[in-house]
């Protein structure tokens, strides 16, 4: 047991966390789940503020789980996974929001003036 | 000087080998499995981009507003967030060197991940056989069972993953290549949570409004 000791330092590059930076990202993530949950189920969130408070709190649970459980920082041993994770990031915008936006578009100019003429042609 | 010595290493004979084995602290293994992550978290971003275009396409099916109970989703969600702290403390224990321990906490992950795994499991069974409402039933529907499906079979595929390591650390110990592989699947089984976190928000609880 005590020779595996001495391998964990070898491990000292990479931040591995400790109890306590655990438990303050698993309180941060119930509370962020409580919130986007009570957002929708409690009824007592006005009707334009529960879209974007669901989007922050997920956001937010996103980024507090990076930090705290995958142990994603700007230091030098962490860069590599971080400059990946933001390149990642671009092409999931580009493809999400990208198809969002084509469908949008076609929907757009496509079904609509269908659907309207022919609704116009039943009138 | 240091770009020399590994642009020189792999030329060096054999004997070197060794050397380089016991400085190898699986940084590059883990940089690799990394790619392979977020490579993953690209075909998630394809499954959501799907149900984001579809998600309002029912074919007068039912929609979201009438399938999803969020309270269950809820004990969905706390399953896997207890089952990612819990596996959190198995990888304190290991950096610890605590060898039973880690089998302990791994194992508590493992029932909180197959506690998940189940719930879901009923959750598709019940809007397939009881709301009549299957994967061909509408485009919605497709898309909700391809990509929460999809995230279901990455954690059953975690908990397999889960019972080898089990079995590793009781047979070889905490060895370097075990513990390499111990923080492949840390990052694995924390990935697979934040992918969840995306589903409860964006599938669920938009789905219900």
């Amino acid at each position: 047991m005590s020779s595996q000791h001495g391998h964990s330092d070898a491990h000292q590059h990479s931040a591995h966390g400790s109890l306590k930076s655990y438990t303050v990202g698993f309180a941060l993530s119930l509370i962020l789940t409580l919130l986007s949950f009570g957002c929708v189920m409690s009824g007592a969130v006005p009707q334009h503020l529960v879209v974007p408070g669901i989007v922050v709190f997920c956001v937010a649970q996103l980024l507090v789980q990076l930090a705290f459980f995958l142990h994603m920082s700007a230091a030098p041993g962490q860069r590599d996974n971080l400059s990946i994770g933001v390149f990642t990031l671009l092409i999931i915008a580009i493809v999400v929001v990208g198809s969002l936006w084509v469908m949008h578009n076609m929907n757009l100019y496509m079904m609509h003036p269908m659907m309207q003429s022919t609704s116009s042609s039943i009138g | 000087m240091s770009t020399a010595i590994t642009a020189n290493h792999g030329v060096l004979p054999h004997g070197g080998a060794h050397e380089h084995e016991h400085h190898d602290d699986g940084s590059k293994t883990l940089l690799g499995f990394w790619i392979y992550l977020m490579s993953d978290c690209l075909i998630f971003s394809g499954l959501f981009a799907t149900f984001a275009v579809l998600g309002h396409a029912t074919a007068g099916g039912p929609s979201g507003k009438e399938l999803f109970d969020l309270k269950f989703v809820f004990g969905e969600t706390m399953l896997l967030l207890i089952s990612s702290f819990t596996f959190g403390l198995a990888m304190l224990n290991m950096h610890a060197g605590k060898r039973g321990k880690v089998i302990a906490w791994l194992f508590v992950t493992f029932l909180f991940g197959a506690g998940f795994v189940g719930m879901e499991v009923y959750e598709f069974h019940h809007l397939i056989v009881f709301e009549h409402a299957g994967p061909s039933r509408s485009a919605f529907l497709s898309a909700y069972f391809g990509l929460v499906g999809t995230h279901g079979l990455h954690v059953t595929s975690g908990l397999i993953w889960l019972v080898t390591m089990m079995v590793m650390v009781g047979k070889f110990g905490l060895t370097d290549a075990v513990q390499r592989r111990l923080s492949c699947l840390s990052l694995f089984w924390h990935f697979l949570d934040l992918v969840w976190i995306c589903v409860f928000s964006f599938v669920y609880l938009f789905g219900v409004l």
